[in-house]
This record gives structure tokens, C-alpha cells and sequence, in this order.
């Protein structure tokens, strides 16, 4: 039980700070769940992601599901994901129910703008630190160059293919072209 | 019966939007004209309004909905509803790969796959940078390099990058720091 109710805080923690979608999530949970409690790898936080950006709902209740559940089973995933939307839908409620202006408040607009610049950052941070781990030689190299440019300027190229099937495509890359052994 | 409405309409949201959240706005669009529990204003509302709070598009737009349609408890449902196939469906695949973990196809799959998960996560910074450093509408109307810049953001930018390597606070410690900055220097422009 004790155990649960921690798992349940820091899923609050996160939830309530996790600016700028699903992928901001992950420097917060490499500070709580690999830096401070050694509760995962960060090779299992990225394979959450990746299967996250493929299988159906919020990546970010994806990620809480599989980390509760690698910690405590069923009932922690379960922990996990509604500590994660405890403070979200708390915020939103009081935004329905009190301030519908709530993001046309210039105090709000200044504030997320700077918070906005500091998601930019953490994320570069993350990417820094997770490069060596997941772009191992050439192949993965231009696996990542590809899947970045098909991803990041879709909006400027003929094509635009949904991340689910990029995802899937580097998967399947991996089984045809990929080692087995060295990595996990 | 608008509670299991509700919780069955972002159920199917939850079960059938792939790829996070703004893969949720086609099914929200669809609920909009199907049950008129908000107006596609509504949705365009909430999109600014989850660009300004920590939660994603389809936690909060599922909130909101289940909140006018059915007060509190009927924001609490829709938002269960939304998250329950997310849960069970990872609940299944954390079991099927346990039991293949040390297959030599699973563990070759995941070979792409990480190289596929950072590529995202940079596409995902990229997307914020564009937002957060840049000043695009200002630079299409004036034409100006200058104004392409958005020089106060990316000088932030700058000192949080070498902060975070010098000192190891807790990034909500420079989340916070830089809400602060954002509203004594009006990085929103207002």
C-alpha cells in the first residue's frame, strides 16, 4: 500500500508539471524514476515511448501505465495512470467552472511562454543524454535522420506519414536489419 | 444515462486515437457534431487552454466535455473513460513482452524502435522550439530576419542549456524559474 501511494505522488508530481506533450515527460521521469529511485533504465523509458507512439490513447498515460505496472503489477499501472490525470483534470475543472479566459490571461501567456523555452531545453538535454543508448552505428544513425525529418518538418514535405507507422517501420527495420544481444 | 455516454464517447477516443495528443482532435470533432456537448470553438479553446496546462488535449478536452455535460462527476467519467483503453491495452502488452523479452525478433525490433523514440522526442522539441524561439507570424508579415528571432527566448534558452549542465536542480525547479522570468520579461508580449 505504501509503496502504491508513493508510486501515486510522484505520478501527481509529474502530471502536474508535464508542459508540452507527452515526450516532456521524459526528463522529469528520468530525475524521478532512473536518477533518483533506479525504479527503470532508461532503455525501458524509451521502448515505453516508442510502443506509446504506437499502440492506441495518451502516450503520456501509456508511459505512467507501464512504468506502475513494472513496478506493482496491474494495480500499480493503474495507480500510475490516475495520478498522472489527478492535477490535469483538477486544473481544468476549475478553469470550466471559473475562468474561461484563463489562457487569453496576459499573466498566464508570459508565464507559459517562458516555461515553453525551458521544455525546448530539457528536451535537447534528454536527447544529449539518451543519443549514445539508441543511436548505436550507422544504421540507427540514418534510421534516426530519417524518422526526424519525416517527423519534425512534415508540414514542408509532399508526404506526411503518421508517427504510429514510422514507429512501426523502424521496428520493422530492426527486425530485418537490426543486432540482437548487444543492447538490454 | 449521459455519464455512460460519456464515458463510452472518449472511450472509443481513447481506443482508436494512435500517436498522442492531437491525434485526438478528428474523434473530438466527431463527438462535437455527433452529441453537441461543446462547439468546434470550444475544441479551438482548448487547445490554447492545453498549451497553457500541463495536461494533453484529450485529458482536458475529455474534462471539459464530461464537465458541461454532467458537472463534476461527469468530467471525472469522461476523463476515465478517455484513459481506461490506454491502461488495459499497455496492462496486455507489458504481459506479452515479458514473456518475450529475450526473443532475439523483440529485441531486434527494439533496436529500430529506440532510434525511432529519440527521433520523435527531437521532432517533439523541434515543434516546441519552433513556438518558443522563433517569432514565425511576425517574420511572415514583415519579412525581416530580425523578427524571425524571438532574441529574449533564445537568450533564456541559452543560460537555462549551461544552468542545467552546471547545476542539477530538478527541472521543475527550472520549469518554475522560467514561468517567473517569462512574466517579468513578457515573453508572451503582453
Amino acid at each position: 500500500m505504501k509503496e502504491l501511494l508513493e508510486l501515486y505522488l510522484i505520478f501527481v508530481k509529474i502530471g502536474s508539471v508535464n508542459f508540452g506533450g507527452g515526450y516532456a515527460m521524459l526528463p522529469l521521469l528520468e530525475r524521478e524514476l532512473v536518477t533518483e529511485r533506479g525504479w527503470v533504465t532508461t532503455e525501458e523509458l524509451m521502448d515505453y515511448f516508442a510502443i506509446g507512439q504506437c499502440t492506441p490513447g495518451i502516450i503520456a498515460l501509456n508511459v505512467s501505465t507501464f512504468i506502475g505496472n513494472k513496478r506493482k503489477g496491474v494495480a500499480g499501472g493503474i495507480t500510475a495512470s490516475i495520478g498522472f490525470l489527478t492535477v490535469p483534470i483538477l486544473i481544468i475543472l476549475l478553469i470550466a467552472a471559473f475562468l474561461t479566459n484563463f489562457a487569453e490571461l496576459p499573466v498566464v501567456k508570459n508565464a507559459f511562454a517562458g516555461i515553453r523555452v525551458c521544455v525546448c531545453v530539457l528536451i535537447l538535454q534528454a536527447v544529449e543524454r539518451l543519443w549514445s543508448k539508441a543511436v548505436v552505428d550507422k544504421r540507427t544513425l540514418v534510421l534516426y535522420l530519417v524518422i526526424f525529418a519525416l517527423a519534425a518538418f512534415s508540414a514542408y514535405l509532399p508526404v506526411s506519414l503518421p508517427a504510429a507507422v514510422l514507429v512501426i517501420g523502424a521496428g520493422v527495420f530492426g527486425i530485418f536489419f537490426g543486432k540482437a544481444g548487444d543492447k538490454k | 444515462m449521459i455519464y455512460l455516454q460519456l464515458f463510452l464517447a472518449f472511450f472509443k477516443t481513447g481506443l482508436f486515437a494512435v500517436g498522442g495528443g492531437l491525434a485526438t482532435l478528428p474523434f473530438l470533432y466527431e463527438i462535437s457534431d455527433t452529441y453537441h456537448w461543446f462547439s468546434h470553438g470550444d475544441i479551438a479553446d482548448m487547445i490554447a487552454i492545453s498549451e497553457s496546462t500541463p495536461g494533453a488535449i484529450g485529458i482536458n478536452m475529455s474534462t471539459y466535455a464530461g464537465y458541461i455535460t454532467g458537472g463534476v462527476p461527469g468530467g471525472i467519467i469522461a476523463t476515465l473513460g478517455l484513459g481506461t483503453p490506454c491502461v488495459i491495452i499497455i496492462l496486455v502488452i507489458a504481459r506479452i513482452l515479458k514473456k518475450f523479452k529475450d526473443n532475439p525478433y523483440v529485441e531486434k525490433a527494439f533496436y529500430g524502435l529506440r532510434a525511432a523514440s529519440i527521433a520523435m522526442i527531437s521532432a517533439a522539441g523541434i515543434n516546441v522550439a519552433k513556438i518558443a524561439l522563433f517569432n514565425l507570424p511576425a517574420f511572415q508579415e514583415t519579412g525581416s530576419l530580425l523578427q524571425l528571432f524571438a532574441w529574449k527566448a533564445i537568450l533564456l534558452a541559452l543560460i537555462l542549456y549551461f544552468a542545467m549542465k552546471k547545476v542539477k536542480l530538478h527541472p521543475i525547479a527550472f520549469i518554475g524559474i522560467s514561468a517567473l522570468v517569462g512574466i517579468l520579461f513578457h515573453f508572451g508580449g503582453v
